[in-house]
């Protein structure tokens, strides 16, 4: 458990690694590079996430973590003109694999993103989405899942009796954890959040970290953040980026406290950024 | 003192406020006066007004409604000199309803109690000085009288309902009696070609033979019940007149109503208008089947354009790669929305009518074709065609709705739906077309303002100036696709240019006007409504 939630703190508590070993590559990307048109928006990109681990991305505005974590369940494809270099594997098989298909990664990759983006539709038509597109009809299923999901992002008690109410009703802070809860009804393998507590308070925020810590012992997380502590707090593994390169990458720990590099040093410490 | 400092703080922008203002005046006032005009006119056809006895120096009278009042053509404008013109009525008499009367030679008006108004099946409205009632008997009732009027309203009411009654046997029983052993007789030639039997045939059409005979002598014993009486009256100038009671449709007192009574007869003529059948070449009556045929035929080419319009702007917006073709096909598309409706017409005709309606009944039809004479069925115009015509001269309206309310869903919504895993397909139908609904419904209204209004090509593709039967009836298959229809944008047109008493058409002209205008803002406010609705569904999209 966090210790402070105050992010003005200078103090920075690191979590000690989980016991569990999975596979240590389970996410690996490899020589990857990516361009949007001709703007080279990642270069030489290589790193492994273990298996039931969370992974940190940190590093200034625009260096590129957004880019490599939409790379993870192909989000970029929607935009025109995009290339790339290199490959990324999940468990053993590229994501670009042509036989693999977009739909089927990301079933098993999910995403919560930095604007809260509910449908509009009911709380419970936005939880269960994504097995509805699977073909679930079965409302026991459905029901049991929209439950279980929204327990877990710690919003089971705010909506319980307003499940059939418009999404779009709920609060900023609301439709965030509706998203969260959203993206983990279909039990994907991973989980990539982009800055996902960047709309929410400390008691909601503090929440979200309990279920990362929570969702990490089934799911592998990569998770985008703004935020020193939160990356700290809740991360195994933390990468630091500058201007789409990865500079350093090693424990939570040791970035933290001992990082090798003197641009992870200053940007820790808040010296640029 | 001309560079004084608050003349340079004068803001810049100011008179651009009042140039801007000074257009939307401008418009709002024309839109104002249409509006005023269209609705002082149309109502003006309902309000019975007091109908004065006008004495010409000349010694000639005449007892009308005055109609118009204007500035005597070529009179000079510092002493101009006014005529009015009257309707009369009589027009078997009087040549004609109106008459024009300098102002100066009338020397004496007044308002007789005595006047009758009368609307009649044939020859227009009358303004008569009544005599008596005579029956059949040769009973008396002159109309100095009290019970008078009220025997006359109570026979006009009873003339009413015989004619009611015998329309319903003429045209509604056998009339459908007619359609079966038409398509009996169709058959039985069919048979008897292929040399196979026709015994059930004739039998049935036998039977059809006796129905029919039934239905005629029912038809005659309601028309034996038919007033002879008839009404003795006095025209302006003192010649006798009968008239036969059977043929009236309306009796008042102009000059004898409270007011009560005279909004009594506005909403009954309002009632008739919008409820009965034209009488007279459309002229006078009700206009009940334009109204029907204009509705039906909006909602049909509605339910055609807009998922034709829906799935071709999917396509264009969510699978076409962006390219010169693409953006080639988006300008062909605008384009069309530019046409002028005739061009549309035409298309109709040469494609729709001949190529796919000739096309349709070679195939479907044939036997109706070889055995009955080579009537097209939907070889020729009809509501099918011209639906599909107005669905198609509409269609850019509604795909360029439809591709600007897609492109308005916002991004995230669409990237949350794939990244759960949802297809392509599963994200436009769950998330995107719900999203754009109020979008597309907007286009649809667009559409359906311009379609409602379009008169030029439906007159090559299947309206006409009188249709015997509606598109919608209770013959099988209930809707009519093939059936000419009529439509109140026609009629206006119809009523204005090609009747033969144009000043008898005028205020119809008008009171079919307001009709059509006060129809497509129904029809635009129900559709806005259901857009509303829509919209407050996904109100609060961006918080
Ligand atoms: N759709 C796009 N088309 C072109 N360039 C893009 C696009 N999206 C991002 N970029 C560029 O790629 C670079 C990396 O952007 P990215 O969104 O990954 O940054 P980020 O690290 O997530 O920044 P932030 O912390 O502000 O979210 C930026 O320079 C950005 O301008
Ligand atoms: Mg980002």
């Amino acid at each position: 458990m966090p210790a402070t939630m105050n992010p003005t703190t200078s103090r920075i508590q690191v979590r000690p690694a989980t016991e569990k070993e999975g596979r240590k590559d389970y996410i690996s990307i490899r020589d990857f590079n990516f361009y949007y048109g001709a703007k080279k928006a990642l270069e030489s990109i290589s790193l492994d996430v273990p298996e039931r681990r969370v992974v940190a991305f940190i590093g200034p505005s625009g260096c590129g973590k957004s880019t490599l974590l939409r790379n993870l369940n192909r989000m970029n494809d929607l935009v025109d003109g995009i290339r790339h270099e290199g490959d990324i594997t999940i468990n053993g098989r590229s994501i670009y694999d042509p036989g693999l298909e977009v739909i089927s990664l990301r079933r098993r990759v999910g995403m919560v993103f930095q604007k809260s983006n509910p449908f509009p539709k009911s709380i419970y038509e936005n939880v269960v989405y994504a097995l509805r597109v699977m073909g679930v009809r079965d409302r026991a299923i459905l029901d049991e899942a929209c439950e279980t999901s929204l327990r877990k992002a710690a919003l089971w008690d705010e909506v319980k009796d307003r499940l059939q109410d418009s999404a779009l009703g709920l609060s900023g802070g609301q439709m965030q954890r509706l998203c969260i809860a959203r993206a983990i009804a279909n039990r994907p393998e991973i989980l990539l959040m982009d800055e996902p507590c960047s709309a929410l308070d400390p008691i909601a925020t503090g929440k979200i970290e309990e279920l990362i810590h929570e969702l990490k012992e089934q799911f592998t997380i990569v998770i985008v953040t703004h935020s020193m502590q939160q990356a700290a707090r809740v991360s195994d593994r933390t990468a630091f980026f500058y201007l789409g390169k990865l500079i350093e990458y090693d424990t939570t720990e040791k970035i933290f406290m001992n990082p090798s590099q003197a641009q992870t040093e200053a940007y820790i410490s808040g010296r640029f950024g | 003192m001309a560079n004084s400092p608050s003349d340079s703080a004068t803001p810049k922008g100011e008179p651009w406020v009042w140039f801007t203002s000074l257009g939307l005046i401008v418009g709002l006032t024309m839109v104002v006066g249409l509006l005023g005009l269209v609705m002082v006119n149309g109502f003006a056809v309902f309000w019975a007004p007091e109908v004065p006895t006008v004495k010409l120096v000349d010694g000639t009278t005449h007892i009308g409604q005055l109609a118009q009042r204007r500035i005597r053509p070529g009179s000079p404008a510092s002493d101009p000199r006014y005529e009015r013109q009257y309707q009369v009525g009589l027009r078997e008499v009087n040549g004609g309803s109106y008459v024009w009367v300098d102002e100066k030679k009338i020397s004496q008006e007044s308002i007789e109690p005595a006047v009758l108004g009368l609307e009649r099946m044939e020859n227009g409205p009358a303004f008569v000085v009544p005599v008596a009632l005579v029956d059949s008997q040769g009973i008396r009732i002159p109309a100095g009288e009290g019970k008078f009027f009220p025997a006359l309203e109570a026979e006009v009411r009873h003339a009413g309902e015989i004619r009611e009654q015998l329309n319903d046997i003429n045209r509604g029983q056998i009339g459908e009696v007619n359609a079966e052993m038409e398509s009996l007789r169709i058959a039985q030639r069919r048979a008897e070609d292929r040399r196979e039997p026709t015994q059930a045939i004739v039998e049935r059409l036998a039977k059809l033979d006796a129905r029919f005979a039934e239905l005629k002598a029912a038809g005659d014993k309601v028309a034996a019940g038919i007033s002879a009486t008839r009404l003795e009256v006095r025209d302006a100038s003192g010649r006798a007149l009968t008239l036969p009671v059977a043929s009236l449709v309306r009796a008042w007192e102009p000059n004898r109503m409270t007011f009560g009574q005279r909004v009594g007869l506005f909403f009954g003529r309002l009632r008739e208008f919008l409820l009965d059948e034209p009488r007279e070449a459309n002229t006078e009556g009700g206009l009940m089947p334009a109204i029907f045929g204009t509705l039906v035929m909006t909602v049909f080419m509605s339910l055609l354009v807009t998922p034709f319009g829906v799935i071709a702007a999917i396509y264009l917006r969510e699978y076409a790669k962006d390219g010169p073709v693409l953006r080639a096909v988006r300008i062909c598309v605008n384009n069309l929305a530019g046409v002028p409706s005739i061009v549309f017409g035409v298309f109709g005709l040469g494609f729709f009518v001949y190529v796919l309606g000739g096309s349709l009944d070679r195939i479907f039809f044939a036997d109706q074709l070889k055995y009955n004479n080579n009537t097209p069925v939907l070889g020729t115009g009809g509501l099918l065609w011209c639906s599909l015509t107005l669905a198609l001269m509409t269609l850019p309206v509604v795909i360029v709705a439809t591709e600007e309310a897609l492109s308005a869903v916002p991004r995230g919504m669409r990237e949350a739906s794939l990244a759960a895993g949802a297809s392509k397909w599963q994200t436009i139908r769950d998330i995107l077309l719900p999203a754009s609904a109020p979008g597309i419904l907007t286009g649809v209204i667009l559409a359906m303002a311009r379609g409602a209004g379009e008169v030029a090509p439906l007159m090559l593709v299947g309206v006409v100036k009188l249709a015997p039967t509606l598109p919608v009836d209770g013959l099988a298959p209930f809707l009519h696709l093939d059936r000419k229809f009529m439509h109140l944008g026609f009629h206006i047109f119809d009523l204005g240019f090609q009747s033969p008493d144009s000043d008898a058409a005028r205020p119809m002209v008008f009171a079919t006007t307001l009709l059509l205008i006060v129809l497509v803002v129904c029809l635009n406010l129900g559709a806005i409504t259901i857009r509303n609705r829509l919209r407050a569904r996904f109100k609060g999209a961006s918080f």
